[in-house]
């Protein structure tokens, strides 16, 4: 398969300061890849170099089969983009902003109004078409700006943190509307630093932190890396920590471990159903009063913690 | 070649039609802008018309090409606004991760800046002849005064937009223009003869590039004007705004292209 987004090896510095220490990156056609990382871990860059905004110090790039070093120009009429910042204009009205753009995509007077028309109607847009854009709320504003970024049906979309600041329920439809631009053919990368977006939408996952890739692979795989199933108890009395954990350790066939300070225990479970039906079973044979009894499946905040060893160190903004 | 020119002309058309669509939008900064000077022409032109006297002229006269040369001045500080605004927003990055030059971008918001300094200084010149402004050296020569202060105007616009790019905040360019509009405005020949100025800043004055375009102004126009021959003073007028602009483009690209 033919990757419609290859980066290799990427650096970059500011002022002295590198913000990228060489970032491998392969989307192939028709996917989503998602970049995950915390702020300050070289995500916008990465994305300003890809499209072309920003020249590498180092290291190769390629967007729908053109270096964007040597032929920008090939790759800007292949790609769309959205920042970090909403990028509509406040004063235009949503049908204006989407017609600018058309314009200069030289879509024609016609050409732009049918386009336009179908994007407003598609994105939940046309009762807000003639309202300026400023008076929009953030989850609609973010949903123009999205179209905008679509107006030329882009073989690549970039999308550098596309729901950060929405509300739950705006979120929900700029991904569906994700999901539906994906349908359609066209590569995606993304950037979040929502590891539920991620898992939502990507197909593979690169964990960045400090200017590197420190993980890349599926969502699947990379909770896999971060553990199983794990059960936790919170005890009643908290003088029975220790004989639980005993018991735990031999109910679920794996080493349980104690956490006295909080009266609980936890446990990794990786047998589903039926190891929770026997360890639940013989905590109440064995008359253990419990408060509080949650298993927890991997996330990829397991992951990424468990990658970056995040909590010693606040990463920089 | 051709069909990039034409491309080129066609997105910055594009790009200036959505400036002005913006001063439509907002008709009261038009007119605000347009304000500012008409406001100074009145304060100078009219109250302090027998408290100030220049040299060979009557003040009235003189006064003009000066506030002609405050409406490029003022422009700086809106536009600066407008690119910083443009670029924390995203709608730059949107342009250029489009098939759309930079340059296009750029040449929309100064082509449009000019189009409203065009109606600032027909709204000055309409004030200041209504105070008593003549110009004495016949149509040719009063087109090509008002045709300087508009390549001042212009050189101007691509100062703010260099501004803009290197200061991000808009309430640090409000102060950055309304200094530059004083400072660049009272250090000059503009609104007082360089001559009267205390002598250490005389030099100050003669090399604000303000100097040379108001005298130039004066010139063309038979307002009391002082100092280089017409041909002199267009020279070194037309240095000035070349150097000015050619410095304005070249490092307000370079900056953005770096980000």
């Amino acid at each position: 398969m033919t990757a419609a987004i290859r980066a290799e090896g990427l650096r970059k510095a500011f002022g002295g300061r590198p913000v990228l220490r060489g970032v491998d990156l392969e989307a192939p056609a028709g996917t989503v890849l998602g970049v995950l990382g915390p702020n300050g871990a070289g995500k916008t860059t990465t994305v300003r170099i890809l499209t072309t905004l920003l020249a590498a110090d180092a290291g190769r790039a390629s967007v729908a089969g053109f270096d964007v070093a040597a032929r920008g120009r090939e790759v800007r009429r292949r790609i769309g983009l959205t920042g970090q910042s909403t990028a509509v204009d406040g004063l235009l009205t949503a049908r204006e902003n989407l017609a600018l753009i058309g314009r200069l995509l030289r879509l024609g007077r016609a050409g732009t109004r049918r386009r336009v028309d179908a994007l407003l109607d598609r994105f939940g847009l046309a009762a807000a078409a003639d309202l300026p854009a400023a008076t929009l709320s953030g989850g609609l504003r973010r949903r123009l700006d999205l179209a905008a970024c679509v107006l030329g049906e882009p073989a690549v979309l970039f999308l550098d943190e596309p729901t950060t600041g929405l509300d739950p329920v705006s979120r929900t439809v700029l991904w569906d509307l994700v999901r539906d631009l994906v349908g359609g053919g066209a590569t995606v990368l993304l950037t979040t630093q929502y590891l539920e977006e991620a898992d939502a939408l990507a197909d593979r996952i690169a964990v960045v932190d400090a200017g590197r890739v420190i993980a890349e692979g599926t969502p699947a795989a990379l909770k896999r890396k971060a553990g199983r199933d794990r059960l936790e108890v919170v005890l009643a009395r908290p003088a029975e920590t220790a004989e639980t954990a005993r018991l735990l350790t031999r109910l679920a066939g794996h080493p349980a471990r104690p956490d006295p300070d909080r009266a609980a225990v936890a446990v990794p479970l990786p047998g589903g159903l039926d190891d929770l039906a026997r360890v639940a079973a013989g905590l109440s044979a064995a008359g253990v009063a419990v408060t509080d009894f949650t298993l927890h499946r991997p996330t990829l905040d397991d992951v990424f913690f468990a990658l970056t060893g995040a909590g010693e160190a606040e990463p920089a903004a | 070649m051709t069909a990039a020119l034409v491309g080129y002309l066609a997105d910055t058309r594009v790009l200036a039609g959505r400036h002005l669509l913006h001063l439509r939008r907002t008709p009261g900064r038009l007119v605000l802008m347009t304000l500012n000077p008409l406001v100074m022409l009145l304060a100078l032109g009219y109250l302090f018309r027998h408290a100030i006297t220049v040299p060979g002229g009557r003040y009235e006269e003189y006064v003009l090409a000066g506030v002609g040369a405050q409406v490029g001045l003022a422009q700086i500080g809106p536009t600066a606004i407008g690119v910083a605004a443009d670029l924390r927003g995203g709608v730059t990055d949107r342009f250029r991760a489009m098939p759309v030059p930079l340059g296009a971008v750029l040449l929309g918001r100064t082509l449009s800046d000019l189009a409203v300094a065009a109606v600032s200084l027909a709204a000055v010149a309409g004030l200041g002849a209504l105070l008593g402004w003549r110009p004495h050296h016949g149509p040719a020569a009063t087109a090509a005064g008002f045709a300087v202060l508009l390549a001042f105007c212009y050189a101007m616009a691509w100062a703010g937009v260099l501004l803009g790019t290197l200061v991000r905040d808009a309430e640090t360019l409000d102060s950055v223009g309304a200094l530059i509009l004083v400072v660049f405005g009272f250090l000059s020949n503009a609104f007082l003869a360089a001559s009267s100025l205390p002598g250490w800043l005389r030099p100050v004055a003669e090399w604000n590039p303000v100097s040379s375009v108001v005298g130039l102004c004066r010139r063309l126009w038979g307002n009391a004007a002082a100092g280089q021959s017409t041909g002199a003073a267009g020279a070194t007028a037309a240095a000035v705004l070349l150097a000015l602009l050619a410095a304005a483009v070249v490092l307000s690209l370079r900056a953005l292209r770096g980000r």
